[in-house]
């Protein structure tokens, strides 16, 4: 092993992000000094990014079983049953760190890695969502970052010809040195054509597809697992560049072959590239593996193998096909115009072996790479609970607030976005981007699928436990509130440095509270992602970290896409009635209490999870009955800002007045407690009866009508939220 | 109805017009691939669906419109089969010269996708018969290059022979004079930015796209 065995020294470990313990780990595990490819790759495969080191101990207390699941973490994505035979298939993930260097190609590769994760295994994709945080709108920086980003998810997602058709996105000083991109995607798979990562069968092939393997993205994975110092910008060789063409052939390709039974296993090669895809497939399949890296498809001459294996170039995979089919799949990539290259064959010897021009420049047991990756017990310490708000007095008339809120950077119309993703491709789309979770229906089929993404940091940094917990029953009420009942979940985790006890508090406090939630509402952490060290030196010393955002993306099931519901009002003269419960008036944490008192401050709203369960079943019913003919959570602004929505969507007016006179005007029109819908009925008899006979409370607020929106007898246009409503955006990004 | 849809690298609504095409007009189309030199026999419908064929890399529609397939469908446009360039398909027929103009950046720069609204305005050809002249409907565009762009004459040519088949009721893309499809000289060949096929049904929140299937379909009955 002479090729590269240039000396380590203690700078070049410092260098590859591996701290003096985890190499001599390393030594130990090799009973020798690696060379230059070995700790590259250790480094790689230990980084945080792969090794889910500092938060593992943690994300093992998270439910991921239940009767719809086929197949929970640990694949390139998780399986849920559909029925019919079918299976959705969907995970989301971050790209925080490269979209911040570089927002057009970080964001862009951040959707296609999600893209290969979920056609690796054997699903079509049918939707793509993301949950997009940036920092304060004031922020030089941030018109150009959130300009890239947007441009970056629609350059990719539209070419490939999937559908953009939700997300969310915040703005908040914490995010200034440290957006956050989390991309999610959905496919559909037939539950007996999915495709496992775990090699198998010595002497089979292993196969490389794709793109050809360039200089870029060399160490991604290490970068994503530090923190920000002043040179963010001089990291930019560190993220990949994306070609969503080659994605859309590969998609293609993939699926073409797919329809054969030549695949034993296939696993994209996403972050750590060829590395992670050869230690993953067989440390799976508790096999070995050999590959000659002669034979790598490489765009530039003069490629070291420590650059191969450490490349995140994009739009690759590897697979393992049975033997003696090797020419009936060359000929589909071929067709596609794809790279296709015999690289190496599984082995029976558990290490991963790598020669290249005729010497061996690698030879690692496989075993401490995956498995026996460090798993750290980082210290933690509770986070404080938040004082208590007392009394907030008023500020202004609640219309002018309302008209300030809708307007306001939180909740104003993502039109400005949306518009730049191509929602409809496929022609399957039921629900666009705009109301509470997006409808996609199952193609071919009158099934449909309801996918959300949420999370309300500013309540995780208050309380990170009750932010998990809301988090997850956010996601479950947007999906209820368009007739789905929620059937799984997916985990995007993203924290600031978990060296640093307080940090390390709110990831597991997040992860107590997300289980506990999950559980109650039956919506198992089916697969998932953890980005760690979204924090930014200060010019003062100190370090700015993100607030926590666990996000949750969840998808649910419609048997019949007609079953669906919009926030929209329909019909003059139907009755708005809330259900859930009462509220208290919660003013703690919310948007009304920022943007029109000016602070951040008190606890977070607390969830019932069992009160979540019967009223989420009692508006399902209520949708599949027909009783209901337009349903709105409230959420973000309160009870006010959920009805300026509903009258907006379906330029309808409402006249309301508040059936709780004991608070004060201004806590009941935007308190954000949890667990509450509106809806517009025509049938109010009998939908107070049923909610009645489900023991669930219900209040008559007022009457859909007119072009105003009437609070307490105080009136604003419709016209006039309207305008507020969309001005954000445009105006920012002029 | 006999029907062919052409597949591009990098074509995305090709599945999405085939199912149109076999809901409205009752048969299954076939997909024909760009290395193809050779059309089926006897064809009542060419069409040509949006994507990014070749990524969009060059000039949208510059590539595709030298495949091989396009020499043949070249040579049907001229013996009087329909033609019918959807999104990217328009792009490819006005690089391949079966139509006139060209398709530049939107004029905002951006990527559009909203449903907008038209005024059908030539209802002769086989595409649009079952319009009312004049109708207002809504139809979706996806697009980041769909800035109709011409010199006057050809645009005044256009205008004066009917073949302005559909306009956007408002300023979508900066397209002259807001044309968002146009017929070649015969009526046989239209390209057009929006998607009909993306607006047929109930779950697509409208049918304002089923009648250009349903016209062609009338053509063959």
């Amino acid at each position: 092993m002479t090729e590269e065995n240039s000396s380590i020294t203690a700078e070049t470990v410092a260098s590859h992000g591996l701290s003096p313990e985890e190499y001599d780990t390393i030594k130990q595990a090799l009973g020798r000094t690696p060379n230059l490819v070995e700790l590259g790759i250790f480094s790689a495969m230990w980084s945080e990014h792969c090794s889910y080191k500092s938060s593992r101990k943690h994300l093992r207390e998270l439910p991921t079983t239940g009767q719809q699941v086929i197949c929970g973490p640990g694949e390139n994505a998780g399986v849920v049953d559909i029925g019919d035979g079918q299976a959705a298939i969907f995970k989301m993930e971050s790209h925080n760190h490269p979209s911040y260097i570089e927002p057009y190609q970080g964001a862009a590769t951040g959707v296609g890695g999600i893209l290969r994760d979920v056609f690796t295994m054997g699903a079509r994709p049918v939707a793509n969502l993301n949950a997009l945080r940036f920092g304060s709108p004031k922020h030089p920086k941030t018109p150009h970052l959130v300009s890239g980003v947007v441009a970056g998810i629609g350059g990719y997602g539209n070419c490939v010809g999937v559908p953009t058709v939700g997300g969310e996105v915040n703005f908040h000083p914490a995010y200034d040195g440290n957006n956050l991109v989390n991309a999610m995607t959905v496919g559909v798979a037939e539950t007996n054509k999915i495709f496992y990562s775990a090699a198998s069968g010595a002497g089979n092939p292993i196969v490389y597809v794709g793109s050809k393997t360039g200089r870029d993205g060399i160490h991604g994975a290490t970068m994503a697992s530090a923190d920000f110092g002043k040179d963010a910008e001089e990291k930019r060789p560190t993220v990949q560049v994306g070609d969503p063409f080659s994605e859309k052939l590969l998609i293609e390709a993939c699926l073409e072959l797919m329809a054969s039974d030549a695949i034993v296993a296939i696993q994209d090669m996403g972050a750590a590239g060829l590395t992670s895809s050869a230690v993953e497939m067989a440390s799976k399949g508790e096999v070995g593996i050999e590959l000659n890296m002669d034979m790598v498809p490489c765009r530039e001459e003069g490629m070291t193998p420590y650059e191969m294996m450490l490349s995140e170039s994009q739009e690759r995979m590897l697979m393992v096909l049975k033997p003696g089919r090797e020419a009936e799949a060359e000929a589909i990539f071929k067709k596609w115009e794809l790279d296709f290259a015999i690289i190496g064959r599984v082995t029976d010897s558990k290490h991963m072996v790598l020669t290249w021009k005729g010497d061996t420049v690698c030879d690692i047991p496989l075993a401490p790479l995956a498995d026996n990756a460090p798993c750290y017990d980082r210290p933690w310490v509770v986070t404080p609970k938040a004082k208590a708000l007392g009394n907030v007095p008023p500020s202004g008339s609640i219309t002018d607030n309302l008209v300030t809120l809708v307007g306001s950077p939180d909740l104003a119309s993502r039109r400005w976005i949306w518009e730049q993703y191509d929602n409809m491709v496929g022609a399957d789309t039921v629900q666009c981007p705009g109301g509470d979770a997006a409808v996609v229906r199952v193609h071919g089929t009158e099934k449909a699928l309801a996918m959300s993404v949420d999370v309300t940091p500013r309540y995780c940094r208050a309380d990170p436990e009750e932010g998990g917990k809301q988090a997850v029953a956010e996601c479950y009420r947007n999906m209820t509130a368009v007739g789905a009942l929620p059937l799984a979940s997916t985990d995007c985790l993203n924290f600031g440095n978990p060296e640093r006890p307080e940090i390390m508090g709110q990831i597991v406090g997040a992860i107590k509270g997300i289980g506990e939630a999950c559980k109650a509402l039956d919506m198992p952490i089916v697969s998932g992602n953890v980005s760690l060290y979204n924090e930014t030196r200060q010019d003062d010393g100190s370090s700015l970290a993100i607030l926590p955002t666990p996000t949750i993306g969840g998808i649910g099931l419609l048997s019949n896409w007609q079953n669906s519901t919009t926030v929209a009002f329909k019909n003059t003269g139907e009755e708005i009635y809330l259900v859930g419960n009462s509220g208290k008036g919660h003013l703690g944490q919310s948007i009304w209490l920022r943007e029109i008192a000016g602070r951040e401050e008190g606890t977070a709203p607390t969830v019932d999870l069992a009160q979540e369960k019967s009223t989420g079943d009692f508006i399902r019913a209520m949708i599949q009955d027909k009783m209901v003919s337009a349903v709105h959570d409230i959420s973000d602004g309160g009870l006010a800002v959920a009805l300026a929505e509903m009258a907006m969507a379906g330029n309808i007016g409402a006249t309301v007045e508040a059936h709780d006179t004991t608070l004060p005007e201004h806590a009941y029109y935007f308190g954000e407690d949890q667990g509450r819908y509106l809806v517009a009925t025509s049938n109010a008899v009998a939908l107070v009866s049923a909610a009645e006979k489900a023991g669930l409370p219900i209040f008559r607020l007022g009457v859909t009508g007119g072009k105003d929106l009437v609070l307490n007898k105080q009136a604003v246009s419709l016209d006039t939220l309207r305008k507020s409503h969309e001005a954000f955006l445009p105006e920012l990004m002029q | 109805m006999k029907a062919a849809v052409l597949v591009f690298p990098g074509s995305n609504c090709d599945r999405d017009l085939a199912v149109a095409i076999e809901k409205i007009c009752g048969t299954e189309p076939a997909m024909v691939w760009h290395q193809e030199t050779e059309l089926p026999d006897d064809l009542d419908l060419i069409a040509v669906p949006g994507g990014f064929s070749y990524g969009d890399y060059l000039r949208s529609g510059a590539m595709a419109a030298r495949s091989a397939v396009m020499s043949a469908v070249v040579k049907q446009a001229d013996r009087g089969v329909p033609v019918l360039g959807i999104c990217n398909g328009f792009q490819i027929l006005t690089e391949a010269g079966l139509l006139p103009g060209a398709l530049m950046r939107n004029a905002g720069l951006s990527f559009i996708c909203r449903n907008v609204g038209l005024e059908v305005l030539n209802t002769a050809s086989s595409f649009t018969r079952l319009y009312k002249k004049n109708q207002k409907i809504h139809l979706p565009v996806a697009h980041h290059d769909g800035n109709f762009s011409a010199d006057e004459a050809t645009l005044d040519q256009l205008e004066d022979e009917g073949r302005v088949a559909l306009r956007y009721t408002e300023n979508v893309n900066g397209s002259a004079r807001n044309i968002a499809g146009v017929l070649n000289k015969k009526g046989n060949v239209l390209g057009l930015m929006p998607h009909p096929e993306r607006m047929i049904e109930a779950a697509h929140g409208g049918k304002d796209g089923y009648n250009m299937f349903a016209s062609l379909m009338q053509v063959v009955a």
